[in-house]
């Protein structure tokens, strides 16, 4: 399958290249990776900082913080935060992390490292085109955060622009050249992850080793493939939605904007949608929330098996219902919009098809907890991050059955119940994915183990720190706080609100200072920790065959040839706990035989 | 090396399933505490008694399967750590119990996709003819809101006819239902009388929320959406607005006020209509 490639990526592997094209601009799968993970951790730094001044209004309002407004002083008056300042926090803190921390790590990141490695491909189908797709991403970042430094400051709309807020400039004062710098720096992105997915695509259906059948491939690269699927089919929906958006504040059409009266000044829009932007946004939006959560669920799956010392349970059913779950994501999108005015039978039928997706959630959740039965778990810091991804999916995923309720959602929809949820559902869990591929896959990227009891460290306070922040959220939500909120002190019946929110911000405070141990970690280790062997996890799929770092070309002279599936852990009669997927089935003395004893069905009973 | 289990691993197991038990814990011991400070605020419409019952079995059902799913994976944590050599089972497919919580889910879904359809459905039905009709509008930042006066007919608007100062509606004084028109500052209802709430805007999306009456409903511009709810209990009451609408977003609160049809009649009695005749 892979032959022609071969003999080029040899090649490359044999002549030197300088630095520049060897680690800057280069057109191998693992630096490009690499480079998409740091920049994300980078940019995963800046989100937070943000995360951390809204904690600090929402903790402390009216407080006085002269030395911030020294470091910011567009963003303070008399040492208090500004109103616009705040929104532009929450507008640029939720656009960051969800598209230039969560997807580039988890798909431009891990997708890239672990795409031709876990398929025993040399490298991406189109090298180049990758190159491409990461040095879109650097732009991206500049046109976004260079809206802070404009005149009215970065957009205060919200990470999901709606408009007219985000068509009319003068309707808020990020609504200027901030919201447009906003709109371009996403048209970039979306062409750096399209670029991406298209090559993921053709890489998992063209360059799989021989002997990698579709269903002897890891979950994690099931999940990069139908990731790169909704990517593909939902993306370009959110370009042409912003594209429009630009031509409404720029060229004065209407697609988005009726006859409306701003600050008592007729504008020269007419005829215009406000609910056209949101079903494009959302149809966006939901298969984006999927495009989060599958990577994790995926390498999740495979850091269970390996650290269980177990085959995933029900390989067959955990493709199937991330298909399910791909397939649904496109259904569910006006599940966002059912107090926007949209017909309630629609909200009937979009209520369905968002809670049939539940199916497929729970039977994930269930193989994955069979798949710690009669387990022997070793606890490494990747499977911590993994066991308590599998809590935050759970209970992020249940606040989502309140939600999909559209008479439950008339109480809760934009208020914190909804923050509280997408941020354990979406933001933690995914998160949680991003930490255990880290801890799981740094000694194959760099050669070098993480300190492991750093590791666990990082992994308490961390989830200790999440639950602590989100999980009173809810019930501000009940208690009907809006979000978006500047403060609350306006509001007779919210007075109550402020102790707790000052325990959020204190518990978030902690949050975030524990996330400085993993960056000392990370530094750390990359230099001074101990040396990785090929395979310390003793795990079976194919990444773990080539030497660690891998070279450019990954396997040397012999492409890796693949004989069983990727979890024979704990394989009865095999020599040792785990089978490679190269190693023959001959070679294993087994009852069960190649594809992992069907025949034992039943044992665990 | 890493590969083989270290001795503290059971400890670790019995640490981390400590962990998972007390989140667990926590998790039920901060809602208990939150019930009295941090909750629904007390029903005051009719249909939101409907929803506060859907709102308790929800919480009720996926708290049970909080509290389970997590006892399970504490159990299996601890139960299932690594003990020396000891190979885990080659155990991984059971279509049986595969297919079994692949349908217990979707059965109990259903079940609540109905529940749920039902109540949506009783929200959404027809206003009883006897409601009165008021219209709500939402600007930078702030609530207006118009009765159509004695002829019970609303006067037609033009944003091109918006005069901040003597015409804030745009009411067209060529239509003599206008004439009549009421605008005010203050939303009055009248206590058990069902009401249809016309929702618009003038500038950008708002959204109109009493949490009191289980309402949220966004204002669009260039759209009116009608809702229609019954209150059922006196008293003052707060609107905030819910969709994000500039930098104001959270001074924008309005008021309602739930009165007897009497009072209600009195102070009506009391406004002009908005259209002073012309000059």
């Amino acid at each position: 399958m892979s032959t022609p490639h071969a003999a080029t990526a040899v090649e490359h592997a044999e002549h030197e290249l300088g630095f520049f094209r060897k680690y800057i601009f280069s057109l191998d799968h693992k630096i490009i990776g690499i480079q998409y993970l740091l920049t994300s951790m980078a940019m995963a730094l800046i989100g937070g900082v943000l995360a951390m001044l809204i904690r600090l209004q929402l903790g402390y309002p009216g407080w006085r913080w002269p030395e911030l407004q020294a470091l910011m002083p567009g963003g303070f008056q008399n040492g208090v935060m500004k109103p616009d300042f705040y929104l532009a926090l929450v507008t640029m803190h939720g656009t960051i992390m969800i598209f230039f921390v969560l997807t580039t790590a988890l798909s431009g990141g891990f997708g890239n490292f672990l795409i031709p490695l876990q398929i025993g491909a040399r490298d991406m189908a189109f090298p180049f085109m990758n190159a491409l797709s990461y040095w879109l991403y650097p732009p991206a970042v500049v046109l976004l955060l260079a809206a802070f430094f404009v005149t009215g400051g970065a957009p205060g709309t919200g990470w999901t622009a709606y408009p007219p807020l985000s068509a009319i400039p003068q309707a808020a004062p990020g609504s200027g050249l901030g919201q447009t710098l906003w709109l371009l720096s996403l048209v970039v992105l979306i062409l750096a992850f399209l670029l991406g997915g298209l090559n993921y695509i053709t890489t998992v259906l063209q360059l799989r080793a021989r002997g990698m059948s579709m269903l002897r491939l890891p979950l994690t690269i099931w999940a990069m493939f139908i990731t790169a699927l909704l990517m593909l089919l939902s993306f370009p929906v959110l370009t042409a939605a912003v594209i429009m958006l630009l031509f409404d504040r720029l060229a004065g059409t209407s697609f988005f904007v009726p006859e409306v009266v701003v600050g008592g000044q007729l504008l020269s829009h007419a005829g215009g949608n406000p609910l056209l932007w949101q079903h494009l946004f959302w149809f966006l939006g939901h298969p984006e929330v999927y495009v989060l959560i599958l990577p994790p669920m995926g390498m999740v799956s495979d850091i269970l098996a390996a650290n269980s010392r177990k085959p995933i349970f029900g390989y067959p059913f955990m493709v199937g219902s991330m298909a399910a779950i791909g397939i649904l994501s496109f259904l569910v999108w006006g599940h966002h919009m059912y107090t926007s005015g949209m017909h309630p039978l629609v909200g009937m039928a979009f209520m369905t098809t968002t809670l049939a997706i539940a199916v497929p959630s729970a039977v994930k959740t269930f193989n994955w907890l069979a798949t710690l039965w009669r387990a022997r778990i070793r606890f490494t810091p990747a499977m911590l991050f993994a066991i308590g991804f599998v809590s935050l999916f759970v209970t992020g995923g249940l606040t989502g059955v309140f939600l999909a309720q559209p008479p439950v959602d008339i109480q809760m929809h934009d208020t914190y119940f909804v923050v509280a949820h997408f941020h354990f559902v979406m933001a933690s869990a995914a998160m949680f994915g991003v930490f255990a591929g880290l801890y799981h896959w740094f000694p194959k990227m760099f050669g070098r183990m993480l300190h492991e009891r750093l590791g666990r460290l990082h992994f308490w306070l961390t989830f200790v720190g999440i639950y602590a922040t989100f999980f009173p959220m809810h019930f501000l939500g009940f208690a009907g706080v809006t979000r978006r909120y500047y403060a609350y002190q306006l509001f007779e019946r919210l007075r109550d609100v402020q102790p707790l929110n000052t325990a959020i911000s204190i518990a978030a405070f902690g949050l975030g200072l524990a996330q400085l141990l993993f960056i000392a970690n990370f530094v750390y280790s990359l230099f001074w920790g101990p040396r990785a062997e090929r395979n310390p996890w003793r795990a079976t799929t194919l990444e773990w065959q080539a030497p660690s770092p891998p070279p450019h070309g990954n396997w040397g002279a012999v492409e890796p040839e693949v004989h069983r599936w990727a979890y024979d852990y704990s394989l009865p009669g095999a020599p040792e706990d785990f089978v490679p997927q190269t190693v023959p089935a001959a070679a294993v003395a087994s009852p069960a035989g190649g594809h992992g004893g069907h025949a034992e069905r039943g044992t665990g009973r | 090396m890493p590969t083989s289990a270290p001795a503290s691993e059971p400890r670790t197991a019995a640490k981390v399933a400590a962990l998972i038990f007390a989140t667990a814990a926590a998790g039920v011991a901060f809602t208990l505490y939150a019930r009295g400070r941090w909750w629904l605020p007390p029903v005051a419409s009719a249909h939101g008694v409907l929803i506060d019952r859907l709102f308790y079995s929800t919480l009720w059902i996926t708290g049970g399967i909080f509290v389970l799913v997590h006892a399970f994976l504490g159990y299996l944590v601890w139960r299932h750590g690594a003990r020396g050599d000891e190979r885990a089972a080659h155990w991984h497919e059971h279509r049986r119990l595969e297919l079994t919580y692949t349908l217990v889910p979707a059965v109990g879904l259903a079940v609540m996709v109905s529940m749920s359809g039902v109540v949506w459905s009783k929200i959404h039905r027809a206003a009883p003819p006897d409601a009165m009709v008021v219209e709500v509008r939402g600007e930078q930042f702030a609530w207006q809101f118009r009765y159509p006066g004695p002829d019970g007919r609303f006067g037609r608007t033009d944003p091109k006819l918006i005069d901040l100062r003597r015409n804030p509606w745009g009411l067209d004084r060529a239509d003599p239902a206008a004439a009549d028109d009421i605008v005010t500052r203050d939303l009055h209802l009248v206590v058990d009388r069902p009401v249809r709430v016309r929702v618009r805007a003038r500038d950008v999306i708002h959204s109109f929320f009493v949490p009191e009456f289980r309402v949220k409903q966004d204002a669009v511009p260039g759209m009116t959406v009608e809702t229609w709810f019954t209150p059922t209990k006196t008293g003052v009451y707060e609107i905030a607005c819910a969709e994000l609408c500039g930098v104001g977003h959270y001074v924008m609160r309005g008021r309602v006020v739930v009165e007897a049809q009497d009072a209600f009649a009195a102070w009506l009695s009391q406004q002009k209509p908005a259209l002073q005749p012309a000059p």
